[in-house]
């Protein structure tokens, strides 16, 4: 009997030792899958962010290098180029603070994120709980360097270099940062995930990035008036070759600007991805059947131009909608913008010279409108439960939509007028008439785009 | 020496150039050039926007030759880059007052 407690407590030890290892092992279990699914999903997000950056250079520059005369190729695409410099470091220093911040009212962030404290490897769940927020924040970088380069189509080939990177590192403050903080930042005033007061579905940045940059785009055309010359001059493409190549860069890029914003390499991914690709077909080609009908022959110029203008219109709504209702956006987009770049521009008579507010201003702002009509909780149960769109038989949020496009479009105005004011007043906005005739290569740079007899 | 400025038709260039070179005329300086006589540009589209194009691509060639090949070389031209329609081109003669080689000097029609 005295030694009756040697085998006891064998038997305990045998029997405790069985619970903890299988508690551990489901423990490391679950770590490991959520492991893995964090190394998915910030595989894919970095990607996408890559993708985004290609779309401004060499997409856009491309794109808008190649519609302009020769002897502004060089200024155009420089404009592109030196955003991808500029806009990171004012977002690295203070951009995201502002745009992504907690700040003590819905309208911008504040500084808790200055010079990127706090934003590190650990993720933030309130934007995207299974990547490190650095992969967000430079995400979300590559979209605040493409809308002001947005905007440089509307000014093409007259536009103070000096005066345009002042120009948007004010935008960047007025215009961007309250947009993205309203939209996409915690408390923001039309945040739909977070509990915005006035709930506004923009999945990628259809409000955020194009109703805000093509509205400033035809407020700087209409301030700083027509290219001498036009429109009785003739301007053409100096390249549709290298514009075309843009275009398709674009096309492929937007994938991670659409698909990545579903934030995971997840299903509601896959989803936008689809129906990004859908309206961009189905734009492309209503563009193109539309101009056929209208001139007679159907223009490359056209074609990419209308899957530009598919893209656009469904980036609010591509982690919405389903893939049918993203072909008839597509559709719609093609027309609208065709009529809006042609017709519309011809009516007014704005030298908005590469269509920056025909493609972006209308097409984020159709694309916006019928988000509210097709957004649909099959897709994404984003209000958990609650019905979406008019799709789900919520017709009301076409009207929130709308609310959200007139706030974009309200702070574009206002602001970029503002902005242009006092530019002009401290550098001027426009170049002279002989350094626009020169060419802005030459006057801006003192580069010439092809040397072809070196 | 005579100077001979031919504007032709761009797709005709191979049919002059093997022309010439078929009665032993080997020189001459081929340009790209655009312009019109009478013949009608064309019209392009972009973005709603219309242009009339009327400077159309041509080819200048210029070549001296002796003055006893003149007419030789006029008659096997026009042959050459003669199409028929609107916009087969003109061809201007000037006098030349010198030839030079300038590898080593040789002057006159002795230079061509």
């Amino acid at each position: 009997m005295r030694y009756l407690w040697i085998p006891f407590l064998f038997l305990t030890a045998l029997v405790s030792a069985q619970p903890p290892d299988l508690e551990k092992r489901l423990a490391d279990l679950t770590a490991a899958t959520k492991a893995a699914q964090s190394a998915g999903d910030n595989a894919w997000m970095l990607v996408s962010a890559a993708l985004v950056l290609m779309m401004t250079g060499p997409g856009l520059a491309l794109f808008y290098g190649g519609l302009v005369r020769r002897k502004n190729v060089l200024a155009t695409m420089m404009q592109s180029f030196v955003l991808m410099a500029w806009v990171t470091v004012i977002w690295a220093l203070v951009g995201y603070s502002l745009a992504f911040a907690e700040g003590s009212t819905p309208f911008l962030g504040g500084f808790n994120y200055l010079f990127l404290h706090n934003v590190g490897a650990a993720p933030n769940a309130d934007y995207a709980g299974t990547i490190p927020q650095s992969t967000f924040m430079i995400y979300q970088l590559m979209f605040a360097i493409i809308t002001p380069a947005l905007i440089c189509g509307a000014f093409a080939e007259r536009m103070k270099f000096s005066a345009m990177l002042l120009f948007m590192t004010l935008w960047m403050f007025l215009v961007y940062f309250p947009m993205a903080h309203m939209v996409w930042g915690k408390g923001g005033l039309l945040n739909a995930a977070l509990g915005g007061k006035i709930p506004c579905f923009d999945f990628a940045g259809g409000t955020v990035v194009h109703i805000t940059s093509g509205v400033s785009a035809l407020v700087c055309a209409l301030y700083m008036g027509k290219r001498k010359g036009y429109p009785n001059e003739p301007m053409r493409p100096h390249s549709m070759v290298i514009s075309t190549i843009g275009a398709c860069l674009l096309w492929v890029g937007w994938f991670g600007f659409n698909a990545g914003s579903a934030l995971a390499a997840s299903s509601l991914a896959t989803s936008a991805f689809v129906a990004t690709h859908f309206a961009a077909a189905a734009a492309a080609l209503s563009w193109m059947v539309a101009e056929w009908m209208h001139t007679g022959k159907p223009s490359v110029l056209g074609a990419i131009s209308g899957s530009v203008a598919g893209l656009v219109a469904i980036t609010p709504a591509s982690g919405f909608v389903k893939p049918m209702p993203a072909l008839i956006i597509g559709l719609i987009a093609g027309v609208v913008c065709f009529l809006m770049a042609t017709s519309v521009k011809k009516m007014f008579g704005y030298d908005d010279s590469l269509d920056a507010f025909g493609v972006h201003g209308a097409g984020g702002t159709l694309g916006a409108l019928l988000t509210g009509v097709f957004a649909t909780k099959e897709i994404n149960d984003l209000l958990s439960g609650k019905p979406m769109g008019w799709a789900d038989g919520n017709a009301a949020q076409v009207g929130n939509q709308a609310i959200g496009c007139l706030i974009a479009i309200g702070l574009a105005v206002v602001g970029t007028f503002i902005i242009l004011k006092i530019c002009d007043a401290i550098l001027g906005v426009r170049v002279s008439e002989e350094q626009e005739i020169e060419g802005l290569d030459l006057s801006m740079h003192g580069e010439e785009g092809y040397n072809f007899e070196a | 020496m005579k100077k001979i400025e031919a504007i032709i038709q761009p797709h005709k260039l191979e049919e002059v150039k093997e022309a010439l070179k078929a009665i032993g005329i080997d020189g001459m300086t081929i340009t790209e050039v655009r312009g019109h006589g009478r013949q009608k540009g064309h019209k392009e589209i972009y973005r709603g926007m219309e242009y009339q194009v009327d400077l159309l691509p041509k080819i200048k060639l210029e070549m001296v030759i002796p003055d006893a090949r003149y007419d030789e070389v006029i008659q096997t031209l026009v042959k050459s880059a003669h199409t028929g329609k609107i916009g087969d081109g003109k061809i201007f003669v000037f006098d030349v007052l010198e030839a030079i080689r300038i590898r080593n000097d040789d002057r006159g029609e002795g230079a061509l």
